[in-house]
Formats: structure tokens, C-alpha cells, sequence
């Protein structure tokens, strides 16, 4: 019951007219931003710092504009995902794999306004779990030594067989070659510079922005220009929107699907280091385990693996603000962003934050639900605008693109370096759709290579040096099972129906088409 | 779209409102600057926005401190291009802290040396602490580095800075100075920052902390985590005046994670004395103090030629400790 009076309280404090413009900017800013490829959830807060302090908002108001732009982001990535194919940032990777090929059937309204959906579902409960969890989750976070993190990544790398490609083999390789690439930069462990090459702006290794943006939107600018001799703005390329709401059909088909997602999406949110990614990626690739085993329809444009990623990767957000408010600890780069922002506000999280300052986290809270309501308002009406740019002929739209991504990372890093990164990345990424190699796991393997790494070594440093430090805990084992399983039942599963949908099959592997 | 377009109206006449005013001193601010050489979140993206909302509270800066990330190699990318790009560049500063005189003093900014940039003022230091859990056996320091010394391989020290980093040599420091022979066989386990550590200190997975004060400070007052010694010459003010000081324990050793600026190395005298006497009086203000004491920061008070003095002093220092212990030939 105190809670919810806190809650009322909350809301007094956040429903003010300055308040709800705020949130509103924040919200529109936070969409826009988040559906720009490169420019994701964390550039977005900090861009938006100086205008808070420049307006003299108290602690709540800025917090209130600021989280309104991080939901708003998260609601944005899905929108370049699901019409281009380029994710808007890291997190909306996952809804490329279901999200495009929809559009490309005609329904890219209805993928639209699903994941729109979707993210309120999972943006909504996972405040409701802050409120409720948030002291009971803390202590989840800490049952997590470096082992029981290593067993997590490991499990997130061993269910990655056959989510973005029904080839098991390219997508080890390309994982493989993901983790590879995390290696680049200072090791953190021992302070040794690795495959730098005495070029300093590599010390800090490969920024994964630079790393998405070169090979999603980069590449998808080279194929153009590589079919541009035959008809560019062919009958082929063209895209109908289709109705712009989902029927209730696939509403009710996706419920069960949303549910799941969040729940598995909110928990790894609240793992320190793990963010709003895993959460997106674990909750698609056990949706596609648990109903549709045998790739039949996943990746072919299924609404459940739009409606999984997204209510997957709002629920993380959410999520992640736990170990933000509760232990001072950042689960993503954005918390980290917030967390700076509490702090120059002189306000410190932490256990204490609940107790020291009420008025700023229930008035935080009660923005969330604001801001999500906001944003679902705001996003269904707005989707007939969206769809618009499938209108845009390639020929202009290409050159949009690249210009975007040029003036995107340029913005973010201002280092003419990242630029050659991006395009290195954009060949590679040309190169290996050719080669029907799925690109998901090469960002995923940059992405958490070093956690992975890291914490396998602090493991294994602090049991000086005893390999069964992995295997000590109920929590690690549990991780492991389940791991081992995810990549055997496939396998076999596979096998079965191989020969059954060889046909149909080959031409599918990359996710471009 | 009215509402829309009335909020953008509010909006850019606030913004345009700050850009008029008078300046104080002789030399003119034109855009004022500051690279923070991280990513948004960490400690010198928190010193360059922080005192930049102060400087313009204080009405020390007519327009906003720009504040630019430009993250790379520690703070390495940042000082090349200051060096090689914007050396004359009168209205940029740029946030630094132990951790940079430690990246130089070590020569991982392959090229570049202190000397080529001009060292502006410090805003106050983190003392470092060592902590244990609020339930752990270790009762103080020297209990702590009683065990190192007997077997090391028993205590792992978790902190928040790489190996070879502020954070590891802290702990160096001080078992170096209890006597522990071989400082090389002390176990760090090194995180992605000072909270991450402390997590891993109250899961359990790890018996020591190493980190400054302003990391620890939410979690002494929640009472989780124990603070067994302080690096700092004598007891700090308020609050803090509990925690024993590892010199008073017998274990001669000091550790401070000071923040400052440094500017380009051609700057004009006009445009380094402004911002020298600019920092100076932020430093001195009582918005500051407050600022200071709520973020667990300690006094520092150094400008122009005496805080370049100290760094150089620093550089040094920290050369000298990591040939002891071999991360240096």
C-alpha cells in the first residue's frame, strides 16, 4: 500500500503542464533519434544534457525530459529496422529479422504498429517491476559473480545457432568472427594493447555503432549500387504498406509472446552489463525455440519474432534503471548516461536513494508510465507517416542513408577514423551477404565479446587459476544446462526436418533476403 | 503542431537569452569548450558538465560550456588531437585526472608527453579507500595486508581501473609500504568501474575493494560496505571523519585521484590566465564547496604554474612505482 501512495505522490509531482511538455519533447526527440541509424538511446540522453541544464530544470524535470528521450529511442529503433533492414541502434537488430521481411509482404503498418505495441507491453510491465521488484532484484544482480556472467554470455552465444540463419556453420563463423574483433583494443585485464598496431584510436577498441551502422546501412547502400545497372526503381523494390493495425488475430497470437519476452527481457536488464541487447536477443531466440522449433516461419516475416525482440528490449530498459536507481551500478551505456546526470544533479543512487529521495524516483517513475503512454499515443497515429519513406525510390533514399550514416557517426565520435572503420565494415558486410553469412552475430560477438572474456578471466584469477570455478554454483550450472541444451536440441531437431524443407530453404541464410 | 511549434518558440528564445551579457575579463570567451576524453557517464564527462552548470550558475560563463566526447585510448585519442590538431586553440579545455598522469607517466599515449600540453588547475581529489564488507572478518588494514603477505593467492582486491591503473597501484601502495616482498603477487581483479567492483564485493566474490571515495560513499551509508582505510595524509572533514586513515594504522601510504584541466599547448597567456583565474574562482566559490562535499571530493586547490608543478610531481611518482613492479622497464 505504500508504494502505491508513493506512486500517487509520484505522479503529483510529474503532472505538471512544464512536466508534460517535457515528456512529450522527449518523447518525439527520443523516437526521431532512436529511429536514425547510429544515433541510439545513450547519444540521445547526452545530446539532450546541455538543454536541460541550459533550461535550469530542477532534478525531476530533467530527469522526466531524459528518460522520456530513452524510452522514446527504444521506441524508435524499431522503426528503421522494420523499413530499410538498418537497425536504428543496437537493440533493435533483432526486430531486422522478422520486422523487413513483413514489410516486405505488404505489411509493414501492421509490423509497425505490433511493435509498437509490443514495447508498451514491456516498457509497461517493466515499471511495474521497478516499482514492485526492485529491492528483491538487486539481490538477483548480486547472486551474479563473474562465473555465473560467464555461463550467461555463453548460453547467449550457444542458442545463437540458427536464430538469424538456418545455417548453423555461418553463423559459428560469424560469431566467430564477432569475438574476434572484440578482441581489438587495450585488454583491460592486464593493460597490454592488442592488435592495435601502435594506432591510438583503436586502444579503446571498435566502437559497435561504427561497427552496425557500417554493416547494415553501409552495405545495404553497396548492394544498391551494385544493382543499379538493371532497373533501380524495379517493380520488385516496391513495398505495400498494407493495413495499418494489426487484426486482433494477431494480437491475440502474440500475447502469450509479448508476456514471455518481457519477463525475459526485464531480467536481463537487470543484470548489470547485460542491457536492453540481450534482453531482445534472448527473448527472440527462445520465442523462436519455443514455437517455432522447426524454422518454418521465423525470419520470414512471423509477427510473434517482432512482437518478442521488441517487448524484449523495452522490458530491459525498463529493467536496467534497477541496478541504476538501487546499487548506483549502470546496466546499459544509457543508465550510465542517467547515472552521470543524477550525479551532477547531486544526487547520489544507490541503496539509500529510495529513502534520501523520494520525490525524484517516484516522480521518475511516474514519468515512465507517462512517457510510455505517450509514446504508444503517439506512435500508432504517426505510423502512416513512417511508411511513407518505403515511397522514396531507392535512387534518393541510398544516398539519404549514406549520408546519415557519414554525418551520424562523424556527430557521435567526430573522429575521421571511425568514418574508414565504418567503411571497412561496410565492405566486409557487402561482402559477406554475398556470401549468405547472417551479420546478427557479428555485432552480438562484438558486442559482448569483452564482457565475456572479462569475466572468464576474473573468474578464473580469482579461483587462482582452478577452471571448476566455473561450475561451483547451482546458479552457473542451471546457465550451463540450459546452454548445452539450446545447442543440442537443434542439432537434432534440425536433422529431422532438413531434408523436408531443404527446397524451400536455400534461398534464405543472410538476412538481407 | 501548435503545441509542438509554441514549445520549439519557448525553447529557442530561452536558449537565445543566455547568448547575450558582458564579459568580465579582458580576454573573450568566444565558444568556450571542454573535451571530456570518454564517453558520456564516466568521471571527466561528470568534472567538465559539472563545472561548466557551475561556471554558468556562477555567472563565470556568459554561454554553455560545450562539452565534446571524445573518447579513444583513455584519453589518448583526445590529447593527440589537442596536440596535433587544436594547439592553438584559446577557448578549449580539457578534463583530466590521475588517470591521465598515470597513462603518461606510463607512455601509453604513444608520442605524446605532458609537456606538450598547458596543465590549467585542479577542482579538488578523490582519496582512495580500501573497503571490505560490512560482515567480513578483516578487521583493518593491516589484518587485510597480513594476509596478502602470508598468501596471496586468499585475498582478491577488486577495483575499478585496469591493470596497472590508478586503482591497482593504490593497493600497491600500500602493501609496498607494509612490506609485503614481492608487491607483483597481490591479486587485482580488475572491472569496468568502481561500481561494478563494489557489486562484486557485496556479492561476495571478492574480499577487497580498492576505489575512491566518492565510489564507495552510497554504500557506507547504506551500511553494506566497510571503509578500512583511507589514502589520505590526515582524517577527512564531516561525514568522512570516521573512516581511520591507513597512516595511522602504521602503513605509510597515500593515494589521491585529483581532477583538473589542461589546455592546449599554444594557448595564449591572455586566454590561460582567463581560464586559470575562471577555475580559481569557481574553486573558491561556495557552490563549489557543496558540490565538493556532496560528491566526497577533498580540497585541491591549485592553479596555473603550481599545478603544473604537481602534476610533473605525479608523472613521476607513479613512474617510479610502476618500474617496481615491472609494468614499466
Amino acid at each position: 500500500m505504500d508504494t502505491l501512495i508513493s506512486l500517487a505522490d509520484g505522479f503529483a509531482i510529474a503532472l505538471t503542464w512544464q512536466n508534460l511538455l517535457l515528456a512529450l519533447l522527449g518523447c518525439f526527440l527520443g523516437t526521431i533519434m532512436g529511429a536514425l541509424p547510429g544515433l541510439g538511446p545513450s547519444n540521445g540522453v547526452a545530446i539532450l544534457i546541455p538543454l536541460a541544464f541550459t533550461l535550469g530544470l530542477g532534478a525531476t524535470p530533467s530527469l522526466i525530459l531524459l528518460t522520456s528521450v530513452y524510452y522514446g529511442a527504444m521506441y524508435g529503433g524499431r522503426i528503421s529496422s522494420i523499413l530499410l533492414n538498418i537497425p536504428g541502434d543496437e537493440p533493435a537488430m533483432m526486430t531486422c529479422l522478422d520486422g523487413h521481411p513483413m514489410a516486405k509482404n505488404g505489411m509493414a503498418g501492421q509490423a509497425l504498429s505490433l511493435s509498437g505495441i509490443a514495447s508498451f507491453v514491456g516498457a509497461f510491465f517493466a515499471t511495474w517491476g521497478l516499482i514492485f521488484l526492485a529491492p528483491q532484484l538487486v539481490k538477483i544482480a548480486l547472486l551474479f559473480g563473474p562465473a555465473e556472467y560467464f555461463a550467461l554470455f555463453a548460453l547467449a552465444f550457444m542458442t545463437l545457432g540458427g536464430v538469424s540463419s538456418t545455417n548453423q556453420a555461418k553463423s559459428a563463423f560469424a560469431a566467430a568472427l564477432g569475438l574476434g574483433l572484440a578482441m581489438i583494443g587495450v585488454d583491460t585485464q592486464t593493460g597490454v594493447p592488442r592488435f592495435t598496431f601502435g594506432e591510438v584510436h583503436l586502444y579503446d577498441g571498435l566502437d559497435f555503432l561504427v561497427a552496425i551502422v557500417g554493416l547494415f546501412a553501409l552495405s545495404e547502400v553497396f548492394i544498391f549500387l551494385e544493382h543499379r545497372h538493371g532497373d533501380a526503381n524495379g517493380s520488385a523494390d516496391k513495398i505495400q504498406v498494407g493495413r495499418l493495425t494489426p487484426p486482433l488475430s494477431m494480437l491475440k497470437q502474440t500475447t502469450p509472446t509479448m508476456i514471455r519476452s518481457t519477463a525475459l527481457g526485464f531480467v536481463a536488464g537487470v543484470l548489470p552489463g547485460a542491457g536492453a541487447s540481450l534482453g531482445s536477443f534472448i527473448s527472440y531466440a527462445f520465442e523462436k525455440r519455443l514455437v517455432d522449433s522447426e524454422g518454418k516461419t521465423f525470419g520470414k516475416g512471423d509477427p510473434r519474432g517482432v512482437a518478442a525482440p521488441e517487448a524484449g528490449n523495452n522490458a530491459a530498459a525498463g529493467g536496467a534503471l534497477v541496478p541504476m536507481l538501487a546499487l548506483g551500478v549502470p546496466g546499459s551505456g544509457t543508465t550510465a548516461v542517467l547515472l552521470a546526470v543524477l550525479l551532477s544533479l547531486n544526487i547520489t543512487p544507490g541503496p539509500l536513494l529510495f529513502s534520501q529521495n523520494p520525490d525524484v524516483v517516484w516522480g521518475l517513475i511516474a514519468a515512465l508510465f507517462i512517457a510510455n503512454i505517450m509514446l504508444l499515443a503517439m506512435n500508432i497515429p504517426m505510423i502512416g507517416l513512417f511508411t511513407r519513406v518505403l515511397m522514396v525510390p531507392p535512387r534518393i533514399l541510398m544516398p539519404i542513408v549514406a549520408m546519415v550514416s557519414f554525418v551520424g557517426i562523424y556527430g557521435i565520435s567526430g573522429s575521421s577514423f571511425d568514418l574508414l572503420v565504418m567503411i571497412g565494415f561496410g565492405v566486409m558486410g557487402w561482402v559477406l551477404r554475398k556470401l549468405d553469412v547472417p551479420l546478427v552475430p557479428i555485432i552480438l560477438g562484438t558486442l559482448l565479446g569483452n564482457s565475456m572474456e572479462n569475466n572468464l578471466r576474473r573468474a578464473i584469477s580469482i579461483d587462482n587459476g582452478d577452471w571448476m570455478t566455473l561450475i561451483d554454483s547451482p546458479l552457473s550450472i542451471t546457465l550451463w544446462l540450459i546452454a548445452i541444451i539450446g545447442f543440442i536440441l537443434p542439432l537434432i531437431i534440425g536433422r529431422k526436418v532438413k531434408t523436408k524443407m531443404h527446397s524451400s530453404r536455400d534461398e534464405e541464410g543472410a538476412i538481407s533476403d | 503542431m501548435i503545441i509542438k511549434a509554441t514549445r520549439l518558440t519557448l525553447a529557442a528564445a530561452l536558449l537565445g537569452a543566455s547568448t547575450f551579457g558582458a564579459f568580465a575579463d579582458g580576454f573573450t570567451l568566444e565558444n568556450p569548450e571542454c573535451i571530456a576524453p570518454a564517453n558520456p557517464g564516466g568521471g571527466w564527462d561528470f568534472t567538465c558538465r559539472q563545472v561548466g552548470k557551475s561556471m554558468q550558475d556562477l555567472g563565470l560563463l556568459d554561454k554553455t560550456l560545450q562539452v565534446v566526447n571524445l573518447a579513444g585510448g583513455g584519453g589518448g585519442v583526445a590529447f593527440a588531437e589537442v596536440v596535433n590538431k587544436r594547439s592553438d586553440d584559446d577557448n578549449l579545455i580539457v578534463a583530466a585526472s590521475s588517470a591521465t598522469a598515470t597513462r603518461l607517466a606510463q607512455g601509453a599515449f604513444p608520442g605524446n608527453t605532458m609537456d606538450q600540453v598547458r596543465w590549467l588547475a585542479s577542482v579538488g581529489a578523490d582519496y582512495g579507500v580500501i573497503a571490505v564488507a560490512a560482515d567480513s572478518d578483516i578487521a583493518d588494514l593491516p589484518a587485510l595486508l597480513e594476509m596478502i603477505k602470508t598468501d596471496s593467492t586468499s585475498v582478491s582486491v577488486a577495483g575499478g581501473s585496469a591493470v596497472g591503473g590508478w586503482d591497482h597501484l593504490k593497493v600497491l601502495i600500500a602493501a609496498d609500504a607494509y612490506g609485503v616482498e614481492d608487491v607483483r603477487t597481490v591479486k587485482y581483479i580488475a572491472f569496468d568501474g568502481g561500481g561494478e567492483a563494489v557489486t562484486q564485493l557485496l556479492a561476495g566474490s571478492v574480499q577487497a575493494f580498492t576505489g575512491d571515495l566518492s565510489e564507495a560513499k552510497g554504500f557506507v551509508d547504506s551500511g553494506d560496505i566497510r571503509v578500512i582505510a583511507v589514502l589520505a595524509p590526515e582524517r577527512l572533514a564531516g561525514e568522512f571523519a570516521d573512516f581511520p586513515t591507513a597512516r595511522e594504522q602504521g602503513v605509510d601510504a597515500i593515494g589521491a585521484n585529483w581532477r583538473g584541466f589542461y589546455a592546449p599547448g599554444d594557448m595564449s597567456d591572455e586566454a590561460y590566465d582567463t581560464w586559470v583565474s575562471k577555475i580559481g574562482a569557481l574553486y573558491a566559490s561556495d557552490e563549489w564547496k557543496n558540490i565538493m562535499t556532496n560528491n566526497g571530493l577533498a580540497p585541491l586547490d591549485l592553479q596555473g604554474p603550481e599545478f603544473e608543478a604537481f602534476v610533473a610531481d605525479n608523472v613521476a611518482q607513479i613512474q617510479k612505482i610502476s618500474k617496481e613492479i615491472g609494468i614499466l622497464r
